[in-house]
Order: C-alpha cells, then sequence, then structure tokens
C-alpha cells in the first residue's frame, strides 16, 4: 500500500467500502515505516501495540462514512505531548520522558478517529532548520539521502515525503513547517497563531509557536486543519472566534482574487534562481487563471531575522528553565548540592544550539539590555506586523518563496549557525505577524523540491487554500515521487 | 556592543548553564557574531511604537473558579529521581529562605 | 546622631478562591503533600496557564479597600529564577501595571492618626513548600504552588515599629472585611517582610535598607523591627555603613541573622507573560466590584454611634473584626437591644473568648440566641443573675430556643403576684421586727426581707416585684 498515491478522501473510500481496513492500513504503515526508516530516520519512538489495537477497534466499530479522518494513521511531532508515549523534544533532557497527559490536538486527532502511528523527530526543542540539533537521531531527506528535510519538523516532513503516513503534525515557530514541506515536497500550513490550541506543545517561542499539519495535497491538509483548530479552555491564547470548514469555496478558484507579491521576498540575486523563477511562474499562472498580481512592500521584513531571534530566543530561556533536573527529565549523576542539580543537569542534558539560543535570551532579558534588546525587538515585530495589515487591505494573499534555497547537504551549515539562522528569512516575518501561511510545492531545482508560500490575513485560512488548490490542480509539482537516492 | 567572555559567564550563571572553560572562547565569539547580527535592529527608528508581546491581540481571557481533582500522584512521581513519602526530595538549600513570592 | 527609622512593608495576602490562579486544582491547604496538584502547578511540558476571574476581582476589591486606583490596562509578567518550589523557574506575577496603584489606608497609633501610603497591588501566583531537613536533603510539597496572592507594597511611610504594626492590624481588619482572604499570620495566608533603615531627623534621604524576613507573626514583625533598629544603631553610632541584605528574625533569641548580602540586585529579567492576553477593565467593572464591597469598619462604626447611640470606643471594639461586626449586626437584627447587645459582646462574650482562647466561630453562641436571652431580660422572663447561667449554657452548648431552655431549667423569674403573696404574707409574720423597723424609716429592713423572699423562692422570685409586693402587703398592716 503505497499513499503516495492517495487522498485522505480516498482512503476513507476504501475504508467505508470495506476494501481496505484500519488494521490492513496500519499494517502497511508499519511496513512502509521498516521498510524506509533506516534510511530516513524520521520516527523516534513508535506505538505499534497501541496503534494496532485502536485499528482494530476502529474496523469493530465501523467507519463512519461522515467523519473522514476516521481510522486514518497520523504521526506526531516530537514536541507535542501525548500520554504514556515518550515525548523527547530530541533532546537528552526528555529522553526518557513519558507525559502523563495528551496535548489539545492529538485529542483531537483521537476524537476525529485518526491513530497516531508514533513520534517524529526535530530539532532539539524545534530550534533549527535541518533535524541536525536533533539530539537523538539524523533524519534524511526522501528525495536525496545526502541532504536534510529541513527542520525543525524536519521528521514530520521526511516521514510523509516518503510514503510512511499520509499526514503529520509539525510546528512551526519561524518556519518549522513550511521550510521543511518546501524541503520535502509537501504542502505545509502554519496556521493564524491563535487558530490551533498550544496545549500540549513543548513551548519554544510562545507568542510564535502554532502547530500545524504535513500532506501531500492542499485538500488532504485542509481536512486536518479543520480537525485540529478551535478554542481551547486551557489555551489562553487560543482564538476566541469562530472556526470555519477550511475545506468550504477551496474550489472557487482565483478570478478576481488579488495576490500580492512582497518585492523585498524575491531575492533575483540568490544562486538559487530556480526558486525565483518557479514563483514567477507560478504567479504568471495565476493570472492565466484570473488572478490579479500586485507588486507591494514588506519594508520592515528585513529586520524579521533580528526580532525573530531575539523574541523567540528570550522566550525560549524562561521556557526551558523548567527543566532543571527536579521534577522529571535528564539529572546529571554528578551531583552534590542543589546546584549541581541546575547547571550540570542542564549543561549535559541540553544541546550546544539550544544553549545559544538560551544564553541570547537570557543575554536579551538581562538588566541593561533590555530595552535595547527585547523591547526593540517587540517595536520592531509591531512594524512588521503592520506592514502585513496594511498590505492586506489591497490584496487577498501574498506569495513568495518559502526559502532562499532548496535543501542542502547533511552537515553543510551546521558549524555556522548564523548562515542557518539566515535561512528563515522568508518565512520569519509570518510567525512575527501572526498570520497563516501555507508551503506548497512549486517546482525543482536539480530533483530538489521548491516551495511557495501563499500567505493570508490573520484567520483567513480558506482563501489561503482555495489560491492553494487552483494551482495544485493546474501542476504537478505533487505528484512527483521522492527517489530515496544518495545518501551511505 | 561586543560581548566578552566575562558576559558570557555571567549570562551563563544567570541560566544555570556551564560553558567549559576549553569552549568559552569559541562560544564567546559565536555568541558575539548573533548579537551583533541582531543589533542591526539599532538602526530601526521605534520612537514611539508599542512592543507587540502577544501572538494575537485578544484581551480579557480566562476560566471561572471551578476546581478540578489534581492529578493523581503516583502518575506525576513517576517522573520523579528522588522522593520520600510524597514530597520531592532535592538536596538540602543553603539558606532557610524559600522562594521570593 | 539622633536617627529615625524609615519603614516599608511589602505584604502577601493569599486569595480565598477555590481553585488556583491559572490552574483548576484545589486552592486548599491541609491536603497531603503533593495531591492539590496537576500538570500545570508541576509546570509539565507543553501546560498553559489560564486566568481565574474571580482572583482578578478578589484582587480588585482588596487593592480597591486600601483606597487604590485599578488599572484599565493590566498584564501579567513573568519573574524568572530557579528555586525547587518554583516548578516553571518562573513566577507569573505582575510588573509595571499592577492591578492596583497609589492607594493609603489610615492607621491610628494611641489615638494618633496617620495616612500610610500604598505604592501598588499587584496579582500574583504563590509558590510551592520547602521543608528542611536535617538529613541533608530539602522536601518540595507542591500544594500551595500557584495559590492567588495580592502583594501590597507601602511607601516608606512608617517611622516606627508600633505604626507598622498598626498598618499591619488595619491591612488585615480592611481585608478581612471583603472576605477575599483569611488574612492570618499564623496559618500563612498573611505574609510580611520589611524595608527598614535609618536615617538622621531632619535628613530627607533615605539610608541604606535591609530587608527582614521570616516575621510570622504581628508581634515578631514589631519585636524584628525593634531589633533591627537597635542593630543599625549601633553600627552608625561607631561610624560604621549599613550593608545591604536580607536578615532573618529568629524567634528563639529575638535576634534579626544574615541571610544573604545582595549582590547588585538580582535579575529576574520580567517580560510580558507571553502565555496570557492582557487585561482590560472597563470602568463598568471597576463599579461593580466596588458596589460589591461589603461596608467597611469605618462606616459600620460611625453608623454605630448615630444610628445606636454607642460610645465611639465601644463601636471601634465591635468593629475591629468582621466576626464581632458581623455578629453584632445580626444580634441586633433579631431584635436585642444595641446597647445591651454590645454590653454582652463587650463584656461576657470578650472575656469568655480571651480566657478561653477561643473565637466567635468556635463556640456555640448565635446572634438570635444572644438576642433572645436580651429579650428575656427585658421582658423580666429571667433575672441578670441567671442570665449569666443562660450565657454558660449558650456559649458552651447553644441552644435553638432560648425560652424553652430557660423553661427547662425552671431558671424563669417567679413574677406573678399570686404565686408571690402567699411566701410573703409568711415571711412578714415570722419577721414582725423588720415590720416595725421598716415603718421607723429603716431601709435596710426591706432588703432583709426581700433576700429573705428570694432565699424562700431559691433565686427565682423577681426581685422588683417582690419589692413592691413587700412595700403594698407591709402598708396594709
Ligand atoms: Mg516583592
Ligand atoms: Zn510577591
Amino acid at each position: 500500500m503505497n499513499f503516495l498515491a492517495h487522498t485522505l478522501e480516498e482512503l476513507h473510500e476504501k475504508l467505508v467500502n470495506k476494501e481496505l481496513t484500519a488494521v490492513e492500513l496500519m499494517e502497511s504503515v508499519y511496513a512502509n515505516i521498516e521498510e524506509t526508516d533506516e534510511r530516513v530516520g524520521a520516527f523516534l519512538t513508535l506505538n505499534k501495540e497501541e496503534a494496532l489495537a485502536a485499528a482494530r477497534e476502529a474496523d469493530e466499530q465501523g467507519i463512519d462514512p461522515d467523519n473522514v479522518l476516521s481510522g486514518l494513521p497520523v504521526g506526531i511531532k516530537d514536541n507535542i505531548s501525548t500520554k504514556g508515549i515518550r515525548t523527547t523534544a530530541a533532546s537528552k533532557i526528555l529522553e526518557e520522558f513519558v507525559p502523563v497527559y495528551d496535548a489539545t490536538v492529538v485529542e483531537k486527532l483521537k476524537q476525529a478517529g485518526m491513530i497516531s502511528v508514533g513520534k517524529l523527530n526535530l530539532d532539539e526543542f524545534a530550534m533549527g532548520g535541518s533535524t541536525e540539533n536533533s539530539a537523538l537521531k539524523v533524519t534524511r531527506n526522501p528525495w536525496d539521502l545526502s541532504k536534510v528535510p529541513g527542520g525543525s519538523s524536519g521528521g514530520s516532513a521526511a516521514a510523509v515525503a516518503a510514503g510512511q503516513i499520509p499526514v503529520s503534525l509539525g510546528s512551526d515557530t519561524g518556519g518549522s513547517i513550511r521550510q521543511p514541506a518546501s524541503f520535502t515536497g509537501l504542502v505545509g500550513m502554519k496556521p493564524t497563531y491563535g487558530r490551533v490550541s498550544r496545549y500540549g506543545l513543548i513551548a519554544f517561542g510562545s507568542s510564535l509557536d502554532q502547530i500545524g499539519p504535513f500532506t501531500r495535497t492542499v485538500k488532504d491538509n485542509a481536512l486536518v486543519l479543520n480537525v485540529i483548530s478551535g478554542t481551547d479552555d486551557r489555551d489562553g491564547t487560543s482564538y476566541r472566534g469562530d472556526t470555519p470548514d477550511f475545506t468550504e469555496g477551496i474550489e472557487e478558484g482565483v478570478k478576481g482574487l488579488r495576490i500580492g507579491v512582497p518585492k523585498e521576498y524575491f531575492h533575483e540575486d540568490a544562486k538559487e534562481t530556480a526558486i525565483v523563477e518557479s514563483v514567477r511562474a507560478a504567479l504568471e499562472l495565476y493570472k492565466e487563471m484570473g488572478a490579479e498580481i500586485v507588486e507591494v512592500s514588506l519594508p520592515h521584513s528585513k529586520y524579521g531575522i533580528p526580532a525573530y531571534y531575539i523574541i523567540a530566543s528570550s522566550e525560549a530561556s524562561s521556557n526551558l528553565q523548567r527543566f532543571d533536573g527536579i521534577r522529571y527529565g535528564y539529572r546529571s549523576e554528578n551531583i552534590g548540592s542543589l546546584e549541581d542539580i541546575y547547571v550540570k543537569s542542564r549543561s549535559e542534558g541540553f544541546g550546544l544550539e539550544v544553549k545559544r539560543r538560551i544564553m541570547l535570551g537570557t543575554f536579551s532579558l538581562s538588566s541593561g539590555f533590555y530595552d535595547a534588546h527585547f523591547k526593540k525587538a517587540a517595536q520592531a515585530r509591531t512594524l512588521i506586523r503592520q506592514d502585513f495589515e496594511k498590505t492586506f487591505e489591497d490584496v487577498d494573499v501574498l506569495v513568495a518563496p518559502t526559502t532562499t534555497s532548496t535543501a542542502f547537504e547533511i552537515g553543510g551549515k551546521i558549524d555556522d549557525p548564523l548562515a542557518m539562522y539566515m535561512a528563515d528569512v522568508l518565512t520569519v516575518p509570518v510567525n512575527l505577524a501572526g498570520v497563516p501561511s501555507l508551503s506548497i510545492p512549486c517546482g525543482f531545482s536539480e530533483d530538489m523540491p521548491i516551495g511557495m508560500q501563499i500567505i493570508g490575513k490573520h484567520f483567513d485560512e480558506q482563501t489561503i487554500y482555495r489560491t492553494a488548490y487552483a494551482y495544485e490542480k493546474a501542476t504537478d509539482h505533487h505528484e512527483k515521487k521522492p527517489s530515496f537516492k544518495g545518501g551511505e | 556592543m561586543a560581548i566578552n567572555e566575562e558576559t558570557v559567564k555571567q549570562v551563563a550563571k544567570l541560566a544555570k548553564l556551564e560553558i567549559e572553560e576549553e569552549s568559552i572562547h569559541t562560544f564567546t565569539k559565536e555568541l558575539d557574531r548573533i548579537v551583533d547580527m541582531v543589533e542591526q535592529l539599532e538602526e530601526l527608528d521605534t520612537e514611539g511604537v508599542e512592543g507587540t508581546y502577544h501572538g494575537l491581540p485578544q484581551k480579557n481571557v480566562w476560566r471561572e473558579d471551578k476546581v478540578q481533582q489534581g492529578t493523581d500522584r503516583e502518575a506525576l512521581f513517576k517522573n520523579v529521581k528522588t522522593r520520600k513519602d510524597g514530597y520531592i526530595e532535592v538536596p538540602a538549600m543553603f539558606d532557610n529562605g524559600g522562594s521570593e513570592a | 546622631m539622633n536617627l529615625e527609622p524609615v519603614i516599608g512593608l511589602e505584604v502577601h495576602v493569599e486569595l480565598k478562591t477555590d481553585s488556583k490562579m491559572f490552574s483548576p486544582s484545589p486552592a486548599h491547604f491541609g491536603a497531603e503533600p503533593n495531591t492539590n496538584t496537576n500538570v500545570i502547578d508541576w509546570g509539565h511540558p507543553g501546560v498553559l496557564p489560564v486566568v481565574n476571574k474571580r482572583a482578578i476581582e478578589f484582587g480588585m476589591k482588596a487593592a480597591l479597600t486600601l483606597n487604590c486606583s485599578i488599572a484599565n490596562e493590566t498584564k501579567f509578567d513573568r519573574k524568572n529564577y530557579f528555586y525547587p518550589d518554583n516548578p516553571k523557574a518562573y513566577q507569573i506575577s505582575q510588573f509595571d501595571q499592577p492591578i492596583g496603584y497609589d492607594g493609603w489606608i489610615e492607621i491610628d497609633v494611641k489615638g494618633e492618626k496617620k495616612k500610610i501610603r500604598i505604592e501598588r497591588v499587584h496579582l500574583e501566583e504563590d509558590a510551592g513548600k520547602n521543608t528542611h531537613g536535617d538529613d541533608g536533603s530539602s522536601y518540595v510539597d507542591l500544594n500551595r504552588q500557584g495559590t492567588p496572592l495580592i502583594e501590597i507594597v507601602s511607601e516608606a511611610d512608617m517611622r516606627s515599629p508600633e505604626e507598622a504594626q498598626a498598618y499591619l492590624d488595619t491591612v488585615k481588619q480592611l481585608i478581612q472585611f471583603t472576605g477575599v482572604s483569611d488574612v492570618k499570620m499564623q496559618e500563612g495566608s498573611m505574609r510580611c517582610d520589611a524595608n527598614i533603615s535609618l536615617r538622621p531627623v531632619g535628613q530627607e534621604e533615605f539610608g541604606t535598607k535591609t530587608e527582614l524576613k521570616n516575621l510570622n507573626s504581628f508581634n515578631n514583625v514589631r519585636k524584628g523591627l525593634q531589633h533591627e533598629i537597635k542593630r543599625q544603631e549601633k553600627i552608625l553610632n561607631a561610624g560604621g555603613a549599613i550593608q545591604q541584605e536580607t536578615r532573618r528574625f529568629d524567634e528563639t533569641t529575638g535576634e534579626t541573622i544574615l541571610m544573604r548580602v545582595k549582590e547588585g540586585s538580582s535579575d529576574y529579567r520580567y517580560f510580558p507573560e507571553p502565555d496570557i492576553p492582557n487585561l482590560e477593565i472597563s470602568n463598568d467593572w471597576i463599579d461593580d466590584v466596588r458596589a460589591s464591597l461589603p461596608e467597611m469598619p469605618k462606616e459600620r462604626m460611625e453608623r454605630y454611634v448615630k444610628d445606636y447611640k454607642l460610645p465611639e470606643y465601644d463601636a471601634g471594639v465591635l468593629t475591629a473584626t468582621v466576626e464581632m461586626s458581623d455578629f453584632f449586626q445580626e444580634t441586633v437584627d433579631h431584635g436585642a437591644d444595641p446597647k445591651q447587645a454590645s454590653n454582652w459582646l463587650m463584656g461576657e462574650v470578650s472575656a469568655y473568648l480571651n480566657s478561653e482562647h477561643k473565637e466567635l466561630h468556635d463556640t456555640q453562641l448565635t446572634p438570635k440566641a444572644l438576642a433572645e436571652m436580651i429579650k428575656l431580660i427585658a421582658d423580666g422572663t429571667i433575672s441578670s443573675k441567671i442570665a449569666k447561667k443562660v450565657f454558660k449554657e449558650l456559649i458552651t452548648k447553644g441552644s435553638d430556643d432560648v425560652k424553652a431552655l430557660v423553661e427547662d431549667k425552671g431558671w424563669v423569674q417567679l413574677s406573678d403576684p399570686a404565686k408571690l403573696l402567699p411566701i410573703i404574707s409568711e415571711t412578714l409574720d415570722q419577721n414582725e421586727q423588720s415590720i416595725e423597723d421598716y415603718k421607723n424609716g429603716k431601709d435596710r429592713a426591706l432588703g432583709f426581707l426581700v433576700g429573705n423572699v428570694m432565699k424562700q423562692t431559691r433565686g427565682k422570685a423577681n426581685p422588683g416585684v417582690v419589692n413592691k409586693l413587700l412595700k403594698e402587703e407591709m402598708d396594709k398592716r
């Protein structure tokens, strides 16, 4: 059974028609994983027994024909809390941590009948853009095993791209869903901040983090977002407004739609000219389909990287203080005093990149630097957000490349943190503004996928999906399959 | 502003991290580059601009004062390394101060 | 050098909500360790705080009572520091936009009234509790973690330990009346830290201060400050300098002991809590909360003087605690004469509470029973002498029906002339000399005869009636 060929709706139909049982589907998932994951390295933890038991139960109860996701498998990024199933954030400090509660999104997936098959690799605490910062495993890009799958949700992207599972959840603080989606030829959504509950997502940058789905197709993505969205009483930052059906109007097309092209996001001089060319070609296509293309400007986006690294790192420095070796998590063997528990557990438990960001964040919040760093970044954030709001008075969506390069070699940037940070230049302004953005495949450069992001107004994911769907219908990038070439 | 090793040591102390003596030099240089990068913000005029500290400008979100039973203690203690009689055990603290609520 | 103390107090008060400030687990005491906690209190990965609305309202009530302005825009911040009783390694508190600011209260030290300004009242969560074993370990109980607190920060307006104590008394009294806290220092629902420095009289600038902790009773606040004043005086008079440090009051020695020297100021890296949306408090809401405040001691006192014609002193005693004041009010509402109710509460009731080390709620006495007893005295059903017996019964055992009680016990006064006359006649027959003496103007004779009748009736006769009947009968003879 190869999921690359099937959408969620097709799988659902097969289950309803009894062409396929949930147990068969689940068994094929684990067979797929067994066959490919030694090379890809997407999963950190599998919960095969529970998943098969849940599939058996789904078969016994019968698949609900009105519930399109029931009995379908899903993978969860390992910074999302799963009750009774190890949740590591890919960190040594949580290597043996077993949560006692399910994240709200996990509860919602279960309520929808989806069955979690396991936990997916990431950059430690979601800090990174290549999944090389995982303390536990290397994940490879199924399109070229010598390359990174992107990050931080690299495991979530690689597993879907490799055809192991049809859907996974990732989290996006500065591009961590969209960038790996673009590196692996997937559809990846960073919803509006507040759309999806963060309860149970191990916090990185609390005011930036959002959970979102990876899928093969646009409609699959909208179907999963339908299920995980909504107000959560346990998350005060989750949106207190309505949740629409994201598939509604998805087929309406782009005729008359005003698509903004932010000029700052098109680096014509970039060495991979194929990226800008692909997005330009997509815009041409949109024009042919009846959309109006408008050049716009987001002048403060160039301050996105510095503002983002200060804000995300500052919040992270505080969020990660709870990992102190006392109530859970790694504790150094090497302790005499209370101070030892703190310092030695944290120093041995956190990886280098996490320490870097804790240091930057602690510094940015410390007395004497707060105004020039944290406060200044928060002000820059206001200006960046206002740019988007102003632009959206005139256009319906924005279209831009997701990244400035396609997937790079494993080890290629890992020794240069600054270069790694700069790679987020096109994704972080979206998180700072809180707006939703979807990355979809829009071409290839030397056989590696290229991603294009469609950015929408706050809480207007519907128009994004509509825009993306029209493009997907008119093209066949999403039908190409990875080759698993390269690697050792 | 240039970061020096002294600053790095001070910040590490606040963050309860230990930067090994042999790597402090590289770490300082790296952090200095990062700080230089983020300080690009200096050129931005933010006079009179309110800061944004939340992902969503939503206000007044609360719950009613309703009690839910606590989490099962045994479940909570499964991840605790050292315990005694229902308490979390830690090495003795230096002062009797308790925390500064 | 003539030195004057400058004292400011930081008071923490626990709010009496059902659930915690940011989590729904129970905010109650006395449970087994770590049983009233959940994953949020433990700071498990991924959990989030959600504000308890009642805690906000309680904070507003307290702040309004302390004459604070309420911030229309307020928010929560994180205060970062590591400690085992602080599971997230940050406390959610309020930094630059406290819910209440610019308040004041009036204190009274030996009749001298003074205004003490309050800088701010902010909301925050309490920490857990550490117990320090003598086995080289400390033990953490997170039951208290997350209990809502207000921190009340005074200006450094107090000039003596007595003023500090009066300030605490008044804060306690005011908050108690609002009902948002038990405000009991011995139970930890009210806690106090003091900042104290000395300066030459006439100098405006403050001296270097020390911070006193572990002041766990009103007496210890006074004693701790007294000791600290002496200690600082000694140093300054010897030409020394005060170190900025935190000191702990030791109850057994009555001295303050160095805990830690402040190395610069601690860097708490405060920043706005991203997990909690800002609060917008409308003037309508503030007005509603203000309107819901109960009548405060000062207003009650004025009303007692004006409406019930009580002396100011008595009214002050009756309004010292909300419990006494409510009890008095209910007794009056049950029909008791206010002056009599006041006399009983300030007299027998207070004496009983003092000697038994009890509070009103520890006894069986109810306002209704007290009112009934007072009415029975007034209508002559019982004598004031018997009333002391009735009172003893009511405060130790209680009664729903005082009239039935005194009848059961045979404590009703004998006032019926038909029943008294035979006894009176008999007494007169046996004491002819006394009649003679009475007629010769010896008043003592009447007293002797009354006593005789009382003895015959084992104290049950109504002395007034007996008096009247004796006179009438003697006039007939
Ligand atoms: Mg304080
Ligand atoms: Zn406090």
